[in-house]
């Protein structure tokens, strides 16, 4: 009896029902099973950097409505990232925020890979980097020691970003052309897509990108796959004050802080006939603690500015339309898993074609 | 401290000014039929891939006195229709129906319905890959210009080596079409024995692919020729035998497979044209919610075409 697809209305209320028992957590422990689901908050005070990549990725910062997504979507990181999209785009647009002063901002952790000593400091913070990777049988959480506190001697607020310090001998490029105006940038989100992209409009599609699509790419270039001979020149980590002009008003008023990672990475570059040899740069900016998804964007970033450097377009991450158009993990997700659905009308198609090739394959043969 | 955020969603899901937005490349769209306009697609609550194109063409276009038919591979039961259909009877409170004559608006992936369309009807299809010569070249810069050149010799040429090689276009579904003298479209994965149906259609049809980013639209009565040669004209598929269900001949049929020994038998894809053509003809087969009850059972290939 053929049943497939056919006759879904009963059959994907079922699918739901099943599908939200298994997230329910009542299968596997017995009887206190209903006490043990987890509160979002929990998720977002325990899993913050799960939260913070579901919130670059489903380009809405909002750590709370990212846990439920993540609950929702049974840890299911694409998921969540649909379910905080499909909401995030149904909601009003008042307009774009003043640019984010990362200069000013007091890092929580802020190192350079290029200088061994600069101004304000290095400083480790909540970093995996130098833990032991152990599997531990019990979390523990240790005191703070009381006297790092305040060992710097540098005031508060002076730690000015590596590249701006690189940029007083001009050996790096500056912040922004000479011939720039401060434009308001275009939104990825409701203005169509068109290709060559702006920076900024290639620089949001890449913040919304997908962490693993955006390591591998940038892991490439370091493999000769479009070589751009990175530092990391500063990643850092902190809060900062998020300051909005209203229209109506007129002036900047703060409307909230929020956790951010920047990543400057400093590239070297021969020069050119126009240019001579400086340090160029890639930028990655992301919400939350998200390093390595900085990083990657940061590497990707200056691998697509290599028209604008005259470099030779030979590798995957050089390629605008390439990258782009497929570092969206929800279309990619969406569009590979659209597979599920049937094609049997094209499948049809292609068999009656196939059998009559087939045929006359086989009536040309006994004609020979 | 702010206040954990209340989430609420927009009647009929997009908020008025993504409708206005949408509305406005289909404006665009209907203007240039044919012509692939890009727009600033909206994520909707289902993946891509699976309809969001033609989801939000429909959304920007129904209203409270619209009729909604939803078909996937000409049913009305397939899964993927269902839910889409629930999405709009949930979101916008919108009727439905499986009737082909009585909806105001069939959004469709893969088919268009066997039910002659009249005026005053739109046919939503959702669009995978909109554009018509994206796998002769990959780039979207590039296939823009070739467009406005009008310059659409690769696809010719691929038709010629199918030709040269199979003695056949061996182009079954998506087979692309030249609209109104100027564009070359792509009619989505619909089989090419539905392309002649939208030559000079009374009905408006709209394409949306959401994924891609694109709109785009053949007005009611526009010319829609599928692409062929002098001497190697199109030749849509055809079936030499009826559905086993309804006895309807000229129609797209599925093949069922029956048992593992190689039997099979042919029955309509479009649910609704064979529930009604069976009951009009007190067919004693039905079809409803996938219970089928099945006459005798069909042997191997003979519902092949010629």
């Amino acid at each position: 009896m053929y049943v497939a697809v056919k006759g879904g209305e009963k059959a994907i209320a079922n699918a739901h029902a099943l599908l939200a028992q298994r997230g329910s957590g009542q299968e596997d422990s017995g009887e206190s099973a209903a006490q043990e689901r987890i509160a979002s908050r929990q998720l977002r005070g325990q899993m913050g950097v799960l939260v913070s990549r579901v919130m670059n990725e489903g380009s809405l910062y909002d750590p709370n409505l990212a846990a439920k997504a993540l609950l929702q979507a049974q840890g299911d990181v694409l998921e969540a990232v649909t379910l905080l999209r499909s909401y995030r785009t149904t909601l009003p647009r008042f307009g774009a925020t003043v640019a984010l002063d990362t200069g000013a901002l007091p890092p929580e952790r802020r190192i350079s890979a290029t200088f061994k000593d600069l101004p304000g400091g290095q400083q480790l913070g909540a970093t995996f980097d130098y833990t032991h990777r152990l599997l531990a049988e019990r979390l523990q959480v240790s005191e703070i020691p009381k006297d790092t506190e305040e060992e710097d001697d540098a005031a508060p607020g002076t730690m000015p970003r590596i590249t701006d310090l690189l940029g007083h001998g001009s050996l790096v490029e500056p912040d922004h052309p000479e011939d720039w105006a401060d434009e308001d940038p275009g939104d990825l989100t409701r203005e169509p897509t068109t290709f060559p992209m702006t920076r900024p409009e290639r620089l949001q599609a890449l913040a919304r990108g997908d962490e693993g699509f955006l390591l591998s790419l940038g892991y490439s270039t370091q493999r000769g796959f479009g070589n751009t001979h990175p530092f990391a020149g500063e990643v850092r980590v902190g809060e900062v004050e998020v300051l909005f002009e209203p229209a109506e008003i007129g002036y900047e008023v703060p409307i909230g802080r929020i956790e951010i990672t920047e990543c400057q990475m400093v590239n070297q570059f021969v020069g050119s006939a126009e240019k001579p040899p400086q340090f160029t740069r890639g930028y990655g900016l992301s919400f939350g603690r998200a390093e390595r998804k900085a990083m990657s964007m940061a590497l990707v970033d200056r691998a697509l500015r290599s028209e604008e450097f005259g470099e030779r377009r030979i590798s995957p991450a050089q390629d605008e339309e390439f990258v782009i158009s497929h570092a969206d993990n929800v279309q990619a997700a969406g569009f590979v898993e659209h597979l599920k659905l049937p094609h049997y009308v094209d499948f049809q198609a292609e068999l009656v074609l196939l059998r009559q090739l087939n045929a006359e394959f086989e009536g040309s043969e006994d004609a020979g | 401290m702010l206040a954990e955020p209340r989430i609420v969603y927009n009647e009929g899901y997009l908020d008025e000014q993504t409708k206005r937005v949408v509305r406005r490349a289909l404006l665009k769209g209907i203007a240039i039929p044919g012509f692939q306009v890009p727009f600033a697609s909206r994520e909707v609550p289902m993946p891509r891939g699976w309809g969001t194109g033609g989801v939000q063409v429909t959304a920007s276009v129904i209203g409270p006195d619209d009729l909604l038919k939803v078909i996937d591979q000409g049913a009305d039961d397939t899964t993927n229709a269902v839910s889409i259909r629930q999405f709009f009877e949930r979101v916008a409170g919108s009727e439905s129906t499986t009737r082909t004559d009585e909806a105001t608006v069939i959004q469709t992936r893969h088919r268009i319905p066997e039910t002659p369309l009249a005026e005053g009807q739109i046919l939503v299809y959702q669009v995978p890959i909109p554009e018509p010569l994206r796998f002769l070249e990959p780039r979207e810069t590039e296939t823009r210009r070739l467009h406005a050149l009008e310059e659409y010799g690769l696809m010719y040429v691929k038709l010629f080596e199918d030709i040269s090689r199979y003695g056949h276009i061996a182009k079954t579904y998506d087979y692309p079409v030249m609209v109104n003298g100027r564009y070359v479209m792509a009619p989505s994965p619909v089989p090419s024995f539905d392309n002649p149906k939208m030559h000079m259609n009374p009905a408006l049809q709209l394409f949306g692919a959401g994924r891609e980013k694109r709109i785009y639209a053949v007005p009611p009565y526009t010319s829609v020729e599928s692409l062929g040669f002098e001497d190697f004209p199109f030749e849509p598929q055809q079936f030499d035998q009826p559905c086993q269900i309804c006895g309807s001949s000229g129609v797209y049929l599925d093949e069922v497979v029956t048992d593992d020994a190689g039997g099979a038998m042919y029955v309509c894809s479009d649910t609704d044209h064979c529930t009604r053509a069976a009951s009009a003809v007190g067919f004693r087969a039905s079809r409803t919610r996938g219970e089928w009850d099945f006459p005798a059972t069909g042997t191997g290939t003979e519902g092949a075409v010629q």
